[in-house]
């Protein structure tokens, strides 16, 4: 058989979304799983912790420039708002280095950079991206292949504009079916990082499919790709449908393609997992593993001091609100904070203005600054030893979130706001009839 | 061929058990600071013994799903700068081996990383993916490292790898005399 007889027939054989997206990315027709490939990169966001801190002395150091200022986005989420003299200084570094990079798309305080990105439409289906930080797979519910990289590897995009990658498999999740009301997307990750482990992902791509996925808004898919992270995938993919090319449309992404984007009949899969998304119930991940989940029911009766909606995958505006569908006309039970830190300004401000905000704060919800905040363990308002917090946020490792002591569990914004009510864990569907 | 600058390693072994996080590696509490000031704190919620005792030449052996969590680079950069010669575990989160390498500290795959008792005499071979049980004499097989990593970490890891290549382009554009 002539070489180009094979190179046609692989080029027409079935592929997954995931061997469509690094085939375009490496330039090539068609890629084989397993095998290492070099793709260029068409965006590379970073924020101010892993970002321009770490790579402007490695830039320095070898005297080389970003291979395309117009490919990079900083964000900064962590270390914001500042709160001492050495996080000021991280910050100022971003706000420096963005002007003598000559990178424009800088945002500065205006949210996690997970849910900014798409909010100012810099991606669309087909794209090939990397994130300096772990739930970078939260653009895999855009229809691109997108995942986290450390600072160093980072230095290695800015340079050359190129990454190398082991072309994954692909480990398909089809949810039939609906989700019942009261049960989220947040439910859907607790539930399959449980069933997997979180190494289940084998840094292979996970492709969330079947109508309960379809049926999904954009920030709830947004939710499942982003919670991939812990599953140990490196991309967590959704095909893009109507429903991304209507929120990239008014996030001012248009010229969308849906046309190529999607697993083919008959594409190679490592697994094809099937699960009835009308029978899980609510779901709550014990300390200190987001492994560690079971039914929110199970649970009832664990008492906690502090709820916390937060995060990129559990403070976007539809998990805003979700925790206001519970707390309106309720309160916040006696002994229990319950803390809300937006995952972006603009999230921040539609819920205001379609009156969530308020009915966040009547309930006895304290506002904190639209940011990283306690998930990332980095600012000031980690928790101290005291504290047993439920939490929308999508790792609950010993220590994380502040003291060693501190004991977190998981659930999502509807089942933290009835927690926070009812002053212990609790299944959210009984507040929500 | 010549031999890797950090490899064999012969060292005393730190044993772990699965899903050893970022987290726990660089407590998020610390990373506002440099390097020495993280791995002044690394692991100590597991084993406050570690950072001060661990020495230059030690192997860290862990369990399944080694470096889970964040993307934080830290999380390798501390054990490099602790001294540690090598990572052996029975799997590492993707985002960490990567690291890994690029920050040259070299980790090796090893299903039967668990069966190296603590404090045991032990070898690593980067060129041959096995470490030596010194203690016991057992040697256990490893998965070989992709080549292009095995060229990176001979360099260094990324930045000095790259310092190479940028130094070798620039040399190539020189005008001949």
């Amino acid at each position: 058989m002539s070489t180009a007889a094979v190179s046609l027939s692989a080029a027409s054989a079935p592929q997954t979304l995931a061997q469509k997206l690094v085939a375009r990315a490496a330039g090539v027709g068609h890629v084989t799983p397993g095998e290492i490939v070099t793709c260029r990169v068409d965006l590379a966001m970073m924020h101010d912790s892993g970002g321009p801190r770490r790579v402007k002395p490695m830039l320095d150091r070898l005297g080389a420039k970003v291979w395309d200022p117009d490919k990079v986005v900083v964000v900064t989420d962590h270390y914001v708002p500042a709160y001492d003299d050495d996080s000021r200084a991280i910050v100022q570094i971003a706000r420096d280095w963005v002007k003598s990079a000559g990178v424009a798309r800088f945002h500065d305080g205006e949210g996690i950079c997970h849910v900014v990105v798409p909010q100012k439409g810099y991606l669309r289906p087909g794209m090939f991206a990397v994130g300096g930080d772990s739930h970078s797979p939260t653009g895999g519910a855009f229809g691109a292949y997108m995942f986290g990289v450390g600072a160093t590897e980072m230095l290695g995009v800015l340079v050359t504009g190129e990454i190398w990658l082991k072309v994954p498999h692909t480990l398909r999740m089809a949810w039939n079916g609906r989700l019942a009301p009261g049960v989220s997307a947040k439910d859907m990750m607790l539930f399959l990082c449980t069933r997997f482990g979180m190494d289940g992902g084998q840094y292979q791509a996970v492709e969330y499919a079947g109508p309960a996925v379809q049926a999904l808004s954009m920030q709830e898919r947004m939710t499942l790709s982003n919670m991939t992270a812990e599953l140990g995938a490196q991309a967590g993919l959704v095909a893009p449908d109507e429903v991304t090319r209507d929120w990239l449309a008014r996030a001012g992404a248009g010229d969308v393609d849906l046309a190529n984007w999607h697993t083919d009949e008959g594409a190679p899969l490592l697994a094809d997992h099937v699960f009835d998304a009308a029978a899980l119930a609510p779901q709550v991940a014990e300390p200190h593993s987001p492994a560690h989940g079971r039914d929110a029911a199970d649970l009832a009766g664990v008492a906690i001091n502090l709820a916390y909606v937060g995060a990129c995958t559990g403070a976007k505006l539809d998990d805003l609100r979700m925790a206001a569908q519970v707390l309106r006309g309720r309160k916040v039970a006696a002994g229990v904070r319950l803390l809300v830190a937006p995952a972006s300004l603009q999230d921040q401000q539609r819920a205001e203005a379609e009156g969530v905000l308020g009915t966040l704060v009547e309930a006895g919800a304290e506002l904190l600054p639209t940011s990283c905040g306690a998930c990332a363990g980095y600012g000031a308002h980690t928790f101290g030893p005291d504290v047993v917090a439920i939490s929308t946020t999508a790792r609950n490792f010993k220590g994380r979130m502040g003291s060693a002591q501190a004991r977190i569990y998981l659930g999502s914004p509807w089942t933290v706001a009835a927690s926070a009510v009812a002053g212990r864990v609790a299944d959210p569907r009984e507040m929500l009839q | 061929m010549s031999a890797p600058h950090t490899l064999p390693a012969t060292g005393r072994a730190w044993v772990f058990g699965d899903d050893l996080n970022t987290d726990l590696l660089a407590p998020g509490a610390y990373m506002k600071f440099g390097i020495a000031e993280i791995a002044r704190h690394c692991l100590e919620s597991v084993d406050p013994r570690f950072a001060a005792e661990v020495r230059p030449g030690d192997i860290v052996f862990a369990g399944r799903n080694f470096g889970a969590g964040s993307s934080r680079e830290q999380a390798a950069e501390v054990l490099r700068h602790l001294g540690v010669a090598c990572v052996v575990a029975r799997s590492f989160s993707g985002i960490y081996y990567r690291n890994g390498f690029n920050l040259g500290l070299p980790l090796l795959v090893c299903p039967e990383a668990a069966t190296v008792a603590p404090g045991a005499p032990v070898a690593c071979d980067l060129d041959r993916a096995r470490v030596h049980n010194l203690a016991t004499g057992r040697v256990l097989a490893c998965e070989p490292i992709p080549a292009h990593l095995v060229a990176m970490i001979r360099d260094g890891g990324l930045l000095p790898h790259l310092e190479k290549r940028l130094a070798a382009q620039r040399a190539a554009h020189l005008p001949t005399p």
